[in-house]
């Protein structure tokens, strides 16, 4: 588990992190927590000749309040989304997600904007911040730009962000007093998500007014399911309802087949567990 | 200190044995400050690093290693045809069979590779980056030749895995037992059950295991000195020189082989690798020391496996459930070669499939396959889980065939505690136990009537969430071996174990053991086996293993024999210890050794107040200047004890599950169990080694196989695909214990290392089948994962694996991702 030679770096800036990036080209890699990079270098997978790692750069970590959005720093580790109060108040089922990351050690080391950089099509963050409608902040040689997290994830592992670019935060719009809950099915507690569904709804009087839905590992993107968060407007609250209004969930995604599950099965489960995280997120 | 570990210096000495004292070995082995084979550096030192075949059956038609040897820091790059006039062919020591077809195993492949992850040469160098830097470099050709997988097909001999042979079939036991009372043998009890009785046929499927010790496997050799030095990893250092010497042709007398503290084996370490043999012939040839230390994905390839059975059963019965006969017919599958056990470890299941019920007749009937996968050998229970899951599992669907309650049904067939001593249909004698005392007592804890209640309730309400309860009664042999009983079992080697008694001037001990702890906790529990019988504090005893320049004569660890074989041998020293002391002091005290008793750490003579205590008479020994004449001036003394008979723990377990029969997720309730391993000695280590026996039980239950593509590339090639749960994934364990102290050995002491791992498994699946017994589902293939698990509430057939597209080793998943291929740039899909 020895990664190929490479060189490192560690900036204390954006700007410095991104001029050393263009000096590298493509033979460079951003090291956020190296929770999945790390593991691709020991297996020679990867094997960047430049490390530059963003570990250094304090402006890029921490959770501030911009009035109609919350903003997360791109190198927050996972624990502190999960012990944030700004997150657990506008943006409930992000808690809940980064919560089921693997394990404390990891939950520690990895970050949000790795985790979104990184694009897992079975990692936890994507689907979350899908439902709320984020909005993800880059930086490359020509400024800044911002790109809804709609149009982010492209394929497995591929994301809009340039070769020349960084990922530097994340702007989540605020969506106080929702609820929320992430719903992960794995068979072992430290595992990825065999299919997962991000759920924030908005309830008054036992019936569903809006409802943000996004699934985790349907398909090599996180999967908005703007149709069942249509059919669930006005819906009340109950098992039965919620049933009829998310039956088709997974209706056109592609899930994968695997050891743990074909596809049918995970259709299957997008179903329920669509069903459970809205009715846990609707407090019913 | 806590509580236990106080001595209480009163009237009465509080015993040793019995006592929950926190392990010695704990402190440095938690914390890490220990010699971890892979944590040594010797001057000098040069690394090793493997190139393994990415392809499951190819002939080698080349490899070239000239730019590995270009690269910076290379020494050398050795390929199989370098060592192919020295490397012999790694051993296998069971001949199951007098026909058994062994075919060679060279530890470096010479012109074909038969599983992906067998070595194709080896790079030395001056760091380990720089070797595995050089890996890369050697470019191997292969001719790909078609894979065989599954031991069935490749019973049919279409690609033979070794040509030599001409099939692919190893061996093929049949042993045929039945009782004088038997109508005849177990074919006429089936044809008698056919017209007046039931014949009751199951197949199960023990999937492929990969052992999953926490240290990875690693090894240096020191050739520099008189003696060659090999630091290994293993659970056998003794074995593995006898077999390094006979295999490699080194005089025995010039090799020392070390196995320092080793984490965790679980029988993965109990085999003679590849690795080993070619880091000391790599060494030996370079006149250096070199080390290899694998992997974890090189671990999980090409370490052994284990289990990997398919199972047909037959169960012959009177039509009132009492058991006539039983025919287990077995296809067990060796991997590409046979490993050191071999067919050996199924075999091992021979006696117990069986169990605890008293069969009229009874057939045993094995193939041993080869196939394009890795090796398997020993994995905790070896042989005996998959006999034990067979009974259990055909029980209790009987049960449910003949609408009995399972427990009644095993009542009525079991041995009763009276009837013990017992020759079992196998021709074992079980010397003792009580299952009706441990059913009894695990009934009461686990709330067996209640639970039932609660069952019929779910049922009755259609609840999503419905209740299973499965049982386990068994029993195991355990307390490898009576070196008689292996020699008619045409084993190489004996099973009795050795063990020293060095009494130092001062008065404190050395205890020289020669099984080898690998985790276990062998140091506290003979300290307090010694402690008590020399009446020394348990702090004055050090116990030594493990290396064979200081326990020089040993069989090592494995198949819960330490304690009852390797135990009994220190206490039989301790006796000879006491017998020569008992003439010093009597010399000393001036009075005849048949005056003088020995208690408490004090030689008297009988009825006077005149006494020399342990240590005086040591100091005696050691000084030697008033010994008795022809009296040789030390009191150590070594003793070899070879058992008479197996060791026969038993127990009943109960688990209850909750299955979610929208998801299928199967989550355990409940779980109970009362094991009677006889006497006790450490009821702390003892409740460890059924925690940890029980996880790796119901973790084949639930969770764990080794999956292999169609191409022979392991699909579960790192802990992201190959599942191993931790602490939230298991119920809290309740575990309590009958006591029926053994008669055969002078401590009363049963084996307790592999009882819960060969127990639990089929409480577990007997309680997920019986949850959906509504749905008319008869088995659950293991792991019964959610997606088995739905399928068979779908209805649908299940146990049909579904594989990934073939991936590459080298593109496989990681630790870091979560097992889809990389395609895209954030990862760099360039494997450079
Ligand atoms: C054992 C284990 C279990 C795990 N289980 C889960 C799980 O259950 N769910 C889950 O969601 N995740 C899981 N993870 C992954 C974890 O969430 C990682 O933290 C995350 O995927 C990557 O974040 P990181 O900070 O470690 O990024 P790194 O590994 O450092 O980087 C990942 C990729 O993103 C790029 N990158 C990082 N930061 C930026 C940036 N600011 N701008 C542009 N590119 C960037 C890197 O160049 C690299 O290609 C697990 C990881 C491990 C090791």
């Amino acid at each position: 588990m020895i990664p190929t030679e490479f060189d490192y770096h560690a900036p204390e800036s954006v700007d410095e992190a991104l001029r050393l990036l263009a000096g590298a080209g493509d033979e460079a890699k951003l090291l956020a927590g190296g929770q999945s990079l790390l593991p691709v270098m020991r297996l020679r997978m990867a094997a960047p000749e430049v490390v530059i790692d963003l570990g250094r750069i304090e402006a890029l970590r921490g959770v501030r309040d911009d009035g109609e959005s919350i903003v997360i720093g791109a190198m927050t580790p996972h624990f502190e989304v999960v012990e944030s109060a700004l997150v657990h108040e506008h943006a409930l089922v992000l808690s809940e997600a980064a919560a089921t990351v693997a394990d404390p050690q990891v939950r520690h080391r990895g970050t949000f904007g790795g985790a979104l950089a990184h694009a897992d099509p079975a990692g936890d963050m994507p689907a979350p911040v899908l439902a709320l409608g984020g909005e993800l902040v880059i930086q490359g040689p020509g400024g800044q730009r911002t790109v809804a997290a709609a149009d982010f994830f492209e394929d497995y592992f591929t994301t809009a962000l340039g070769e020349d670019e960084i990922l530097t935060e994340i702007r989540i719009p605020k969506h106080t007093g929702w609820g929320g809950h992430y719903e992960k099915f794995t068979r072992v507690a430290q595992q990825w998500s065999i299919v997962a569904v991000a759920a924030a709804v908005r309830a008054e009087g036992g019936s569903i007014t809006e409802a943000r839905v996004a699934l985790t590992n349907m398909g090599s993107v996180p999967i908005r399911a703007t149709a069942v968060e249509q059919a669930l407007a006005g819906t009340p609250a109950d098992a039965d309802s919620v049933r009829a209004a998310v039956a088709a969930v997974a209706e056109g995604t592609s899930p994968p087949s695997d050891i743990n599950g074909d596809a049918d099965y995970r259709r299957h489960l997008a179903a329920v567990l669509t069903r459970r995280a809205v009715l846990a997120a609707s407090g019913a | 200190m806590t509580a236990v570990d106080e001595r209480t210096t009163g009237e009465t000495p509080q015993l040793e044995v019995g006592a929950a004292r926190h392990r010695k070995e704990d402190q440095r082995l938690i914390t890490g400050r220990t010699r971890w084979t892979d944590n040594m550096s010797l001057p000098g030192m040069l690394h090793m690093a493997m190139v393994r075949s990415p392809f499951a059956h190819a002939r080698i038609s080349s490899v070239d290693v000239d730019e590995a040897k270009r690269s910076p820091g290379v020494v050398a790059v050795i390929t199989g045809s370098d060592l192919a006039d020295v490397q012999g062919t790694l051993p296998n020591v069971w001949t199951i069979t007098p026909e058994q077809k062994t075919p060679a195993h060279p530890s470096i492949a010479v012109d074909t590779v038969r599983f992906a992850g067998e070595i194709v040469a080896c790079v030395v160098a001056r760091t380990p980056a720089a070797a595995r830097d050089a890996v890369e470099l050697v470019d191997v050709d292969y001719d790909e030749l078609p894979v065989v997988l599954d031991t069935v097909e490749a019973l049919k001999d279409e690609t033979l895995i070794h040509p030599d042979i001409g099939t692919n079939q190893s061996a093929h036991l049949v042993m045929d037992h039945q009782t004088e009372s038997s109508v005849g043998d177990v074919d006429a009890v089936i044809e008698a059950a056919r017209t007046d009785g039931i014949v009751f046929e199951r197949r199960y499927e023990q999937q492929r295991l990969i052992p999953s010790f926490m240290e990875p496997r690693s090894m240096i050799c020191d050739p520099t000195g008189e003696q060659t030095v090999l630091w290994s990893s293993t659970q056998i250092p003794h074995i593995l020189r006898v077999l390094l010497a006979m295999s490699l042709g080194i005089p025995e007398s010039k090799l020392r082989v070390i196995a320092p503290d080793v984490g965790g084996g679980f029988g993965g370490k109990l085999q003679v690798t590849p690795e080993e043999f070619i880091t000391v012939l790599v060494a030996r040839r370079l006149g250096k020391p070199c080390k290899y230390t694998e992997t974890r994905s090189e671990s999980l390839m090409a370490a052994h496996h284990g289990r990997a059975q398919h199972q047909k059963i037959t169960l012959a019965a009177r039509k009132d459930g009492t058991v006539t006969g039983l025919k287990a017919e077995l296809i067990a599958d060796m991997g590409a070669y046979l490993s050191l056990l071999g067919g050996g470890t199924p075999k091992l299941g021979a006696f117990m499939f069986n169990g605890i019920y008293k069969f009229d007749a009874y057939r045993f009937d094995l193939r041993t396959v080869f196939t394009n996968t890795a090796w398997t050998d020993a994995y905790r229970g070896a042989g005996r889980p998959e006999a034990t899951f067979a009974i259990e599992r055909i029980m209790d669907d009987f049960a449910h065939e003949l609408g009995m309650d399972p427990l009644e049904l095993r009542a009525k067939n079991w041995i009763t505690h009276e009837e013990f001593p017992f020759t079992s249909v196998a021709g074992l004698e079980y010397d003792s136990g009580n299952y009706e005392a441990a059913t009894a007592k695990a009934k009461e804890l686990f709330g067996y009537d209640e639970l039932r209640r609660e069952q019929e309730r779910r049922r009755a309400d259609n609840d999503q969430v419905q209740l299973g309860i499965g049982v386990s009664t068994f029993t195991e042999m355990c307390g490898l071996a009576p070196s008689r009983t292996l020699g008619a079992l045409a084993y190489a080697a004996g099973g009795w174990e050795h063990a020293s008694i060095r009494m130092l001037p001062t008065g404190t001990v050395e205890v020289v053991t020669g099984v080898t702890p690998h985790g276990q906790g062998h140091e506290t529990a003979w300290s307090q086996i010694v402690a008590d019988r020399l009446g020394v504090p348990f702090e004055n005893v050090e116990v030594l293993h493990g290396d064979t320049q200081i326990a020089h004569k040993g069989l090592d660890t494995y198949g819960s024999r330490s304690l009852v074989v390797g135990g009994i041998a220190v206490v039989k020293a301790v006796e000879k210890v006491i017998e020569k002391a008992t003439v010093v002091a009597a010399h000393m005290l001036e009075a005849s050794p048949g005056d003088i008793e020995f208690a408490e750490g004090r030689f008297s003579v009988r009825g006077t107040d005149q006494s020399k205590t342990l240590a005086e008479v040591a100091w005696a020994a050691f000084d030697a200047h008033d010994l008795p004449d022809g009296v040789e001036p030390s009191l150590d003394a070594d003793a070899a004890f070879d058992p008479d008979t197996f060791s026969y723990p038993h127990g009943t377990h109960l688990c209850a599950v909750d299955v979610d029969t929208e998801t299928g997720e199967v989550t355990i309730a409940k779980y109970v169990c009362v094991d009677d391993i006889g006497k006790v000695i450490n009821p702390m280590i003892v409740e460890g080694q059924v925690h940890g026996g029980l996880v790796q039980g119901i973790s084949q239950a639930l969770f764990e196989e080794a999956v292999y593509d169609e191409s022979g590339t392991l699909v579960t090639g790192s802990f992201v695909d190959y599942l191993v749960p931790s602490a939230p994934d298991l119920p809290h364990l309740t575990t309590d214990r009958t006591e029926t102290p053994a008669t055969t050995n002078e401590l009363g002491v049963k084996g307790v290392g592999e009882a819960g791992t060969i127990a639990s498994t089929p409480a577990v699946v007997n309680a997920v089948v019986d949850a959906l017994r509504p749905w008319g589902v008869d088995d659950v293939p293991m792991p019964c994962s959610p997606h088995r698990v739905w399928q068979a509430v779908q209805g649908r057939s299940v146990g049909e694996r579904t594989v990934t597209q073939p991936v590459n080793p080298e593109t496989m998943q990681t630790d870091g991702s979560s097992g889809q291929l990389p395609t895209g740039d954030a990862t760099g899909g360039d494997d450079r």
